[in-house]
């Protein structure tokens, strides 16, 4: 089994978000970048099919020249070979369609994406992605099992879960779950200095125009001071005189 | 030429995101000067959606869309915009219309914008406003393609009446369904789910372990609220994954949030946020949550619970 894990560079999540540029542009002064959370549960499940099921594991991602050391962590994770689409990744649309020049050339059967990216929270490449290339379609997976050319995906819904069955070629929108927190690895040092050496392909993207552009970023305004209630009465009031919401 | 709206549904009943939808779908039809069209899969009682705007309903009934489908009702919902001509789809962002939209914009060719939190900013260029790195930031966003596709973010917008006289017609688009096949579903059925919740009683690690949840099931139950949780706490497995809310969790947008014995992680807030009134109990007066809440009381959950069960309950007994 060929597996493609889609890694989106993103800022982590601890970080202060501020715009430069009058307000058009992220400032990524002093902000650490990391493999997106949801695509990090999808890369931990594909290196559990390498091992269990000898499938191999390439990594890719649109994006600059900027991201390759979150490549290079994917590969420490375990990953064989890493792809940059040298593209700055301006909106979901156009990432989709170089991702799917990448499916095509490389044969992929199982692609691995997040159920969204922490920083424009588009949760919409997977879908594309799958349509683009005419594969089925799995979002917001749980769990995941592939038996030959069949796959066994749970999917978290309102309020549960349901089990689904479909058929490679698949791409799946994941999130924690598909593996559990404590299953994510954290690169040793052997991992570390394979990473060096393993291939990282960079490759000119295809034409593709963009649908959407963003033209301005906004904060939001400061919140008031919280309103200290020293009983349950006085709360209870509150909310029902006050902030209506009982 | 008529904008377009997906209404959702569940047993045929419409779900309040569906209203809320189609009062602001009839916003932009509005600014527009055009006319509003909903259409609704295995919907009962359709021509209601009139009274938040919509003037024609295409109303699809088929057994093979009885469970949701994204492949299936994504072929309904681009077959609907053709047959109207519409420029602009509303969609919400519900989890199933999250899991439908990227697939209806490829076959629309169609730009398509989540997370919206109002009416068009300006509709040429077509300027939308929402939700980025989440909640942190909002980004006005053009759509450049002819057909537009708007996921309005839940609770942006509210429900609107709008009385209009729907005609209801029938539509039989030909849907595929066949390649991912739905075997079992679980699902408690006697909760509120989290994205249905108008209140959220959400427990943190604070709590100490799963056996002293009752005092926040309880406490939700005389609400009529969904539980939550922290991220730790369904790691831990106190709770289901299902309730784990936050940046890398379920986003909350309800009219109320209350935060028991959890700290105010950036990453908690940052699911939480859209909230529209947060309400913190915490025993740490320092707790990073105060900062980010509306009303607090500093103490001990295992105090503080159970006297505001006892209040909401007099409080429901003189307001029945
Ligand atoms: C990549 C990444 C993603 C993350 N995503 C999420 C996410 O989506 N959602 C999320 O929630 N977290 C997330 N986290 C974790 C987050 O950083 C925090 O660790 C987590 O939110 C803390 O959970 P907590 O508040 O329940 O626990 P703690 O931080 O341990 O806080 C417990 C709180 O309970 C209070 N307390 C203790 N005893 C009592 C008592 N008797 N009565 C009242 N109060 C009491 C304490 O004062 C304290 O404030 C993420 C972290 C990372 C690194
Ligand atoms: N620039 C990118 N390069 C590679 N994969 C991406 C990129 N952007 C998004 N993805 C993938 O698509 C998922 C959803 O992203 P988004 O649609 O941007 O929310 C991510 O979790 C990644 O798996």
């Amino acid at each position: 089994m060929k597996i493609l894990v889609c890694i989106s560079h993103v800022p982590d999540t601890t970080s202060k978000i501020n715009f430069t540029n009058g307000d058009t542009q992220f400032d990524t002064n002093g902000v650490q970048f990391v493999i997106n959370p949801n695509d990090e549960f999808g890369l931990t499940r594909a290196m559990w099919f390498k091992e269990k099921q000898g499938a191999s594991v390439h990594v890719a991602n649109v994006g600059g020249p900027e991201t390759e050391p979150t490549l290079r962590k994917a590969l420490a994770i375990g990953a064989d070979e890493a792809i940059r689409i040298n593209m700055n990744p301006t909106d979901g649309f156009s990432v989709a369609k170089q991702l799917a020049q990448v499916v095509k050339d490389g044969a992929y059967d199982l692609i691995l994406a997040g159920r969204e990216s922490i920083d424009y929270n588009g949760g919409m490449v997977p879908g594309m992605l799958a349509q683009l290339t005419g594969s089925n379609f799995v979002n917001t997976c749980i769990g995941l099992e592939v038996d030959g050319s069949n796959a066994t995906a749970i999917r978290e819904i309102d309020g549960g879960k349901e089990t689904l069955k479909t058929t490679l070629p698949l791409v799946v929108g994941g999130q924690k779950g598909i593996v559990q927190e404590s299953d994510l690895r954290i690169p040793n040092m052997r991992g570390i200095m394979q990473a060096r050496t393993k291939p990282l392909h960079i490759k000119e993207p295809i034409a593709a125009a963009p649908e959407t552009s963003v033209s301005q970023f906004e904060k939001p305004e400061p919140k008031g001071a919280v309103k200290l209630v020293d009983n349950v009465g006085d709360l209870v009031n509150l909310l029902h005189n006050e902030a209506k919401v009982i | 030429m008529s904008v377009l709206v997906y209404t959702e549904s569940e047993g045929g009943t419409f779900k309040k995101i569906a209203h809320e939808a189609v009062s602001y779908a009839k916003g932009i039809a509005d600014a527009l000067g055009t006319t509003l069209t909903a259409v609704a899969i295995n919907g009962e009682n359709t021509s209601a959606l009139g009274n938040f705007g919509a003037s024609k309903v295409l109303e699809v009934k088929n057994e093979a869309l009885k469970s949701f489908n994204a492949e299936g009702y994504a072929d309904v919902v681009a077959q609907a915009a053709k047959k109207e001509g519409s420029q602009i789809i509303v969609l919400t962002s519900s989890a199933n219309s999250k899991y439908l939209a990227p697939l209806v914009a490829v076959k629309l060719e169609a730009g398509y914008v989540p997370n919206v939190v109002g009416l068009p900013e300006n509709n040429s260029p077509f300027k939308v406003k929402h939700h980025v790195f989440t909640n942190k930031a909002f980004a006005f966003t053009d759509i450049n393609t002819d057909v537009k596709i708007v996921g309005l973010a839940k609770n942006a917008f509210g429900v609107k009446e709008n009385p209009t006289t729907a005609t209801v017609e029938t539509f039989n688009p030909t849907v595929s369904t066949g390649h991912v096949e739905v075997v079992s579903v679980d699902k408690a059925t006697d909760k509120v789910t989290i994205a249905d919740a108008e209140i959220v009683v959400s427990g943190g690690r604070g709590l100490k372990g799963p056996e002293n949840w009752g005092m926040i099931e309880e406490l939700a139950k005389i609400l009529g609220a969904a539980t939550a949780c922290s991220k730790p706490v369904s790691d831990m497995g106190w709770r289901p994954h299902s309730e784990h809310v936050g940046q890398t969790g379920k986003p909350v947008a309800s009219n109320l949030y209350i935060a028991i014995g959890i700290s105010g992680a950036i990453q908690h807030l940052a699911g939480i946020n859209a909230s529209k009134v947060k309400v913190v109990i915490n025993n740490d007066p320092e707790a990073p949550f105060f900062k980010a809440a509306d009303y607090g009381i500093v103490g001990d959950a295992f105090e503080v619970v159970p006297q505001l069960i006892e209040k909401l309950k007099e409080f429901k007994s003189q307001n029945a």
